[in-house]
């Protein structure tokens, strides 16, 4: 009898027409393929030596990294990416003003959906993930070989099965489980591996949590994360998804090469020390004082994020000591939370707010960290000199404890707040 | 390439893409002169004494974090012949794959400064400066040929992908 699979080998069998299993090498067709000002250059040059047509409709441009464009350099290089996408009519190119953060801007143009095969120049790519997609990071050269064909080989990935069980406290979530689960299993603990997040405790993840979770799977080193798609993943791209899509669900006797539980109702805020996301805490055991605190990235600068982190600042003030940034991750984002009034109540707290684009979060521009400098980050990245000076320093965690550090001028969660 | 020879840079665990070429530096203007700026944050100088052939010797993980196929071409660019690891991060290894830099996935005992020997075909390193010898595995049949053609870009042209 055949052998049953999981997610990860359901997609690369359907996109690639074989009956394929974790460890074989398969030829697949991707459904889109991403690149953004950084990876573009590379790959533009990569793919005009080749003399081909490209599957335009299947390419997807978006400059974030470095726009509104940084410098001079900067200018040049979105440049590069605007008459690529000119030279050979690349419809889905988006312009400052309609981009935002290539992942968030994947979901919210609907080029992300469940049972889809989607690779990114860029390392994030496995947000989508959290759709039920099975989407990865590749490199320009890779994005450039799909720009020509259309496909790309895949080793299909072995499957370390997440069982979720109950629900996340008041003011834990996404962010504290996938920082737990790095710091349990290490930054390489799923190197070549996908994650499947499994369990009763999946249908209490909001989609927007499960998009963080599967954001950092690479940050264990994983190929991918993966929820299955049910009915909150169908509410979430109703209206903006493009064109059909399957979602697809593993077989009970699939065949995991490891097991990981966690009680959703026992895990609690956590926050990943420099220099590596694998150096998780609780944050009550930290006591660390910031100087900045950054609240956006593909990790968490969505809607659902800034709602968390509103509730927080409303009525208080950022400490004298801080600079917060707000950088919602996209404009869907940004005039969502202008209409909900959350980017007035950032302001009168003093926070600082800015358009769409991935800025500070890869040490880019706007909220650069000078040396000695410490920062409670949104974000998925706290690596040497991440956001700034090579002696400056990043601390990962959730919304709520980005804005409860802000008001507090040190790393605390929003429960803390009310007991100083 | 039966045997190439060179000097250890020694790192340990997790050398991450920020650390092999800093985002600030991935602009397009710098494509050419990428070698200028590798490690500039952890070892500085560094990128200015590698000399054509040298290796790096590291532990777990190298080449985690960001998807940037500037990392191995800006090793490339300094004349980094080879690097040697306990492991290597995914994309950062199908990368090196396509841009020709060679990986070789083996635990070494090796200091900064050794003299150091590889051996693709047979699968050793051989470190001259204290005498040991490893093994390391070879790729899959379809990486090997794709490492063979000089990447995924040639096996295209080839109309063989
Ligand atoms: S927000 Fe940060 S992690 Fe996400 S794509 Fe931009 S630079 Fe990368």
């Amino acid at each position: 009898m055949k052998k049953g699979k999981t997610i990860a080998e359901k997609i690369l069998s359907d996109k690639s027409g074989v009956d394929a299993y974790a460890g074989q090498i398969v030829n697949a067709q991707v459904d889109y393929v991403m690149v953004n000002d950084v990876t573009g250059p590379i790959a533009f040059r990569e793919f005009e030596e080749l003399g081909m047509e490209p599957v335009r409709d299947r390419m997807v441009l978006i400059p974030d990294h470095y726009v509104p464009n940084k410098d001079v350099a900067s200018a040049e290089q979105a440049k590069e990416m605007r008459e690529f996408a000119r030279r050979w009519s690349i419809d889905n190119y988006f312009e400052v003003g309609r981009s935002g953060v290539c992942h968030q801007l994947m979901i919210d143009e609907g080029f992300a959906a469940p049972g889809r095969l989607i690779v990114g120049a860029d390392s994030h790519t496995c947000t989508y993930g959290g759709l039920g997609a099975f989407s990865t990071g590749v490199g320009s050269t890779e994005a450039a070989a799909v720009f020509a064909t259309g496909r790309l080989w895949f080793k299909v990935p072995e499957t370390i099965k997440v069982e979720l069980t109950g629900e996340f406290r008041p003011g834990v979530g996404g962010k504290d489980l996938i920082i737990r689960i790095i710091t349990d299993i290490g930054v390489d603990g799923a190197t070549y591996k996908a994650f499947e997040f499994s369990g009763d405790g999946v249908g209490a993840v909001p989609v927007s949590d499960r998009l963080t979770i599967a954001n950092m799977a690479i940050e264990a080193g994983g190929k991918a994360g993966i929820f299955p798609c049910d009915k909150l993943t169908e509410v979430h791209i109703e209206g903006t998804v493009r064109g059909e899509w399957t979602a697809f669900d593993s077989d009970d006797d699939a065949d995991y090469c490891q097991v990981l539980r966690y009680d959703l109702g026992e895990l609690e805020s956590m926050v990943a020390f420099p220099h590596l996301p694998e150096n998780g805490r609780a944050v009550k055991d930290a006591d660390v004082k910031i100087d900045q605190a950054w609240l956006g990235s593909c990790t968490n600068g969505r809607i659902e994020d800034l709602r968390i982190a509103a509730e927080v600042i409303k009525g208080r003030k950022v400490h004298p000591d801080v600079r917060f940034i707000v950088v919602p991750a996209s404009p869907k984002v940004f005039s969502q939370a202008m209409e909900e009034g959350l980017l007035a109540t950032f302001m009168e707290s003093g926070a600082y707010v800015s358009g769409p684009t991935c800025g500070a979060c890869l040490g880019g521009h706007m909220g650069i960290l000078a040396s000695g400098e410490r920062c409670v980050a949104s974000t998925n990245r706290n690596f040497i000199g991440r956001m700034g000076h090579k002696d400056s320093e990043v601390y990962l965690a959730g919304p709520g404890v980005v804005a409860a550090s802000a008001v507090a001028g040190k790393i605390v969660t929003p429960e803390q707040l009310e007991v100083v | 390439m039966d045997s190439i020879k060179g000097k250890v840079w020694r790192f340990e665990d997790h050398v991450d893409t920020d650390q092999i070429i800093p985002a600030e530096r991935l602009v397009a203007e710098n494509l050419d002169k990428m070698d200028e700026f590798i490690f500039e944050k952890v070892r500085p100088g560094m990128a200015q004494k590698v000399k054509d052939g040298d290796m790096i010797v590291a532990g777990k993980n190298f080449g985690c974090g960001s998807s940037r196929e500037h990392a191995p071409r800006s090793l490339i660019q300094a004349g980094v012949s080879c690097i040697i690891a306990e492991s290597f991060a995914r994309i950062f290894f199908r990368n090196s794959l396509n841009v020709g830099l060679l990986l070789v996935e083996c635990k070494v005992e090796a200091n900064e400064g050794d003299d150091i020997e590889v051996r693709p075909k047979d699968g050793i390193v051989i470190n001259h400066s204290n005498g040991k010898e490893f093994n390391f595995p070879q790729y899959p049949e379809f990486v090997s040929e794709l490492v063979a053609a000089g990447g995924l870009m040639n096996l295209i042209k080839e109309g063989r992908f």
